[in-house]
């Protein structure tokens, strides 16, 4: 768990960070949105003391992040950025090996860690790992970028606008490696990014910051529902509130029992996604599918109509 | 490619421009010049009058065949080979010349390469030089045929075949000496330039670091850096002169207004300029994110300096070390100016003797070294440059 407790950070008379504070629970992806200048890249920063606070504190897992020197909590603390910042001097290995080398790992600990995060994301070790940064696709390099991060096992990972510099193709892609990702290692992300799109497909809770304050920390559906300022509302948009909604909700979640006539929706598939379907097909119901292929279920298109209303 | 191309396209422009030259050469200027002794101005001699009939055929046909092979050939090892095979017999037929040329006994006669015979064998050398170029040689290459080159060149001056030329004549003289000042000369290029990194190096990382200095302390090697070498010695003379006068202890140690001292501290100041400001180019260049990236895991300052910012500007600052290790060996010449010893000794001697032999003595080792560093320096420079730029 990470608290965050009445932190500001001021530079001269302007406060970049004011008076934040915010509760992460562990193994969940909270990702922090908002215009550029908003405060969200230094409060990452100040997390793993890039920048250090002008006051208040932060706790991980009870322990004031001030009690050990920084480069010591950085190295437990996963970090990853924009334009990725891989060392150009080094092969893809290397890179990867960066913090477990710090750490004193022993060498074949190093081999072993790095051949299993190059598979995890699916770069095969004897093909990419005596490769240099330059020899990779841009998406490539995103995904060492990750891999680096996690290398030594980080519980919290910080990334700011990781996937800032991909084509929207990728772009999904490693949204959802990042996702499958966290899913298994169970770790806790704070990742930084203006897209709002991008903020509630990756965050269990979404952060939204303007000037310097956190107007809102809450789960996606609560943002669209019950905004806790105009400026949450403007950032989502007042056109597809509903779609937005919908698009937060896993067919597989909400599927009534029994086989009905009509098309079949795969069970991860939004409820936005089936609609679309439904609309697209002129069915009134869909079946939704297990992994396995098997029906488990089907969704009424009035249920999904239902769960895209505004609730008073 | 089969296609026939007009003839002017099939013509090498360069070694139709390098032929030229040597032809003219050839016909205009004397190849040889005969001496009466060191001093005594010359009187031209013909190269092909001194040789056998087999030998000026020889000479004549290799001759002929890198002019065929400079203008017509493409392919740079069939140049490369004419070339250095052009060199080694003009060479070779200089030396057996002089021998000709020169009675048994004879101590006081000199036998010179003439102007004809200069401009023949740097067009020579050109062409050789533009056919390893094509070829492209990896670092490791270039430092290897550096090499060979050197030791060829010394088992040939060795081997006696040259030794009634007149520098050889010169060095026979001087041959201590020229050991001696070759110490000097490579001591003070290579103690200055050593004693300038381990000042520039930390300067320049600061400047780097903190802007507010850098153009301070930019400003003020600049200025050194327009003062000329003359003039600086000169600057220096008075100080150094005092100190010595005031303190024994530093006169002891050799500090004087003239000699070793205020050449060392010239050159040094000279050599902070090209290393500081290379430095600070070299890592203002390194990629933001990387060091970002760098110290958000953990590495700590001197870290982050150590294994991502120096790696990443090296080559850069190591073309500021390449700058200061050639313009040293060349401005150690002029040391010898104030008796501070090198090369230039020979040159500024033969310069008051008006013996021009002896001023080659000092210019030749001297270009030759400057040459050889020049390529050591540019190869552990590519190998340093792992990344594209």
């Amino acid at each position: 768990m990470i608290q965050i407790e009445q932190l500001c950070k001021q530079y001269g008379a302007a406060r970049v960070v004011d008076d934040v504070s915010m509760v992460i629970e562990p193994r969940t992806i909270t990702t922090i949105v908002g215009t550029s200048g908003s405060g969200k890249s230094t409060l990452l920063r100040m997390i793993n003391r890039l920048i250090e606070p002008s006051s208040g504190r932060v706790l991980i897992d009870g322990n004031d992040t001030t009690a050990e020197p920084a480069h010591l909590l950085r190295r437990r603390i996963g970090y990853a950025i924009q334009g990725l910042g891989l060392f150009p001097h080094r092969t893809i290995a290397e890179n990867i090996a960066t913090v477990p080398r710090l750490l004193g790992w022993p060498q074949a600990r190093i081999d072993e860690r790095v051949d299993e995060l190059l598979r995890l994301f699916q770069l095969e070790p004897s093909a990419y790992s005596a490769k240099y940064p330059h020899e990779l696709s841009g998406g490539q390099q995103q995904r060492v970028g990750v891999a680096r991060a996690l290398a030594a096992k980080p519980n919290v990972l910080l990334m700011d606008e990781p996937f800032g510099a991909l084509d929207p193709i990728i772009r999904a892609k490693a949204q959802e490696d990042l996702l499958g990702v966290q899913r298994k290692l169970g770790t806790t992300i704070i990742l930084v990014t203006h897209d709002i799109d991008e903020a509630f497909r990756l965050g269990h809770r979404v952060a939204v910051m303007s000037q310097g304050r956190l107007l809102q920390h809450d789960r996606p559906e609560a943002l669209i529902t019950r905004p806790a300022d105009p400026f949450v509302s403007q950032l989502i948009g007042a056109d597809d509130k509903a779609l937005k909604l919908l698009s937060l909700i896993a067919a597989g979640s909400v599927a009534e029992s029994g086989r009905v006539d009509g098309p079949s929706v795969p069970a991860t598939a939004s409820l936005r996604d089936v609609l679309s379907e439904l609309v697209w097909r002129g069915a009134a119901q869909a079946n939704v599918l297990a992994d396995d292929g098997s029906v488990a279920g089907h969704v009424p298109l009035a249920s999904i109509l239902a769960r895209g209303r505004a609730q008073a | 490619m089969s296609r026939a191309r007009p003839a002017t396209d099939r013509i090498d422009r360069l070694g139709a421009l390098l032929v030229a030259i040597g032809a003219l050469a050839v016909a205009l200027l004397p190849p040889l010049v005969f001496k009466a002794n060191r001093i005594m101005p010359g009187e031209p001699r013909q190269l092909l009058d001194l040789l056998p009939a087999w030998g000026s055929v020889t000479l004549g046909l290799t001759l002929l065949c890198a002019a065929l092979a400079a203008l017509l050939v493409r392919d740079a090892r069939v140049r490369l080979i004419a070339a250095l095979a052009a060199i080694a017999v003009l060479a070779l037929s200089l030396g057996y010349a002089a021998d000709v040329l020169t009675p048994p006994g004879n101590r006081v006669l000199r036998v010179a390469p003439g102007s004809g015979f200069w401009i023949l064998i740097v067009s020579l050398g050109l062409l050789a030089t533009d056919a390893l170029t094509r070829l492209r040689p990896g670092p490791a290459w270039r430092v290897l045929i550096l090499a060979a080159f050197l030791t060829v060149v010394i088992l040939a001056l060795g081997s006696g075949r040259f030794d009634d030329l007149s520098i050889m004549r010169e060095y026979a003289v001087n041959a201590d000496r020229f050991a001696q000042e070759a110490r000097r000369h490579l001591l003070l290029a290579l103690g200055t330039l050593i004693a300038a990194v381990i000042v520039a190096l930390p300067l320049g990382v600061l400047c780097h670091r903190l802007p507010r200095l850098r153009a301070g302390v930019l400003g003020v090697l600049n200025l050194v850096q327009t003062v000329p070498s003359i003039a600086l010695f000169g600057i220096l003379m008075a100080p150094l002169a005092a100190l010595a006068l005031a303190f024994p202890a530093l006169a002891a140690l050799g500090v004087s207004g003239i000699g070793a001292a205020p050449a060392a501290i010239a050159l040094f100041l000279y050599s902070l300029l090209p290393i500081v400001a290379n430095t600070v180019v070299g890592l203002g260049r390194v990629s933001p994110a990387a060091v970002d990236a760098a110290r958000g895991m953990g590495l700590t300052g001197a870290q982050v300096l150590r294994e991502v910012e120096l790696p990443l500007a090296m080559p850069a600052i190591l073309t500021g070390i390449r700058i200061v290790l050639v313009q040293n060996i060349g401005m150690v010449t002029i040391a010898a100016l104030i008796g501070g010893g090198g090369f230039g000794a020979f040159v500024f001697q033969g310069i008051g003797q008006t013996a021009i032999d002896l001023v080659l003595l000092g210019a030749i080792p001297t270009i030759v070294l400057a040459f050889s560093a020049a390529v050591v320096l540019d190869a552990l420079t590519d190998l340093t440059r792992r990344v594209p730029q």
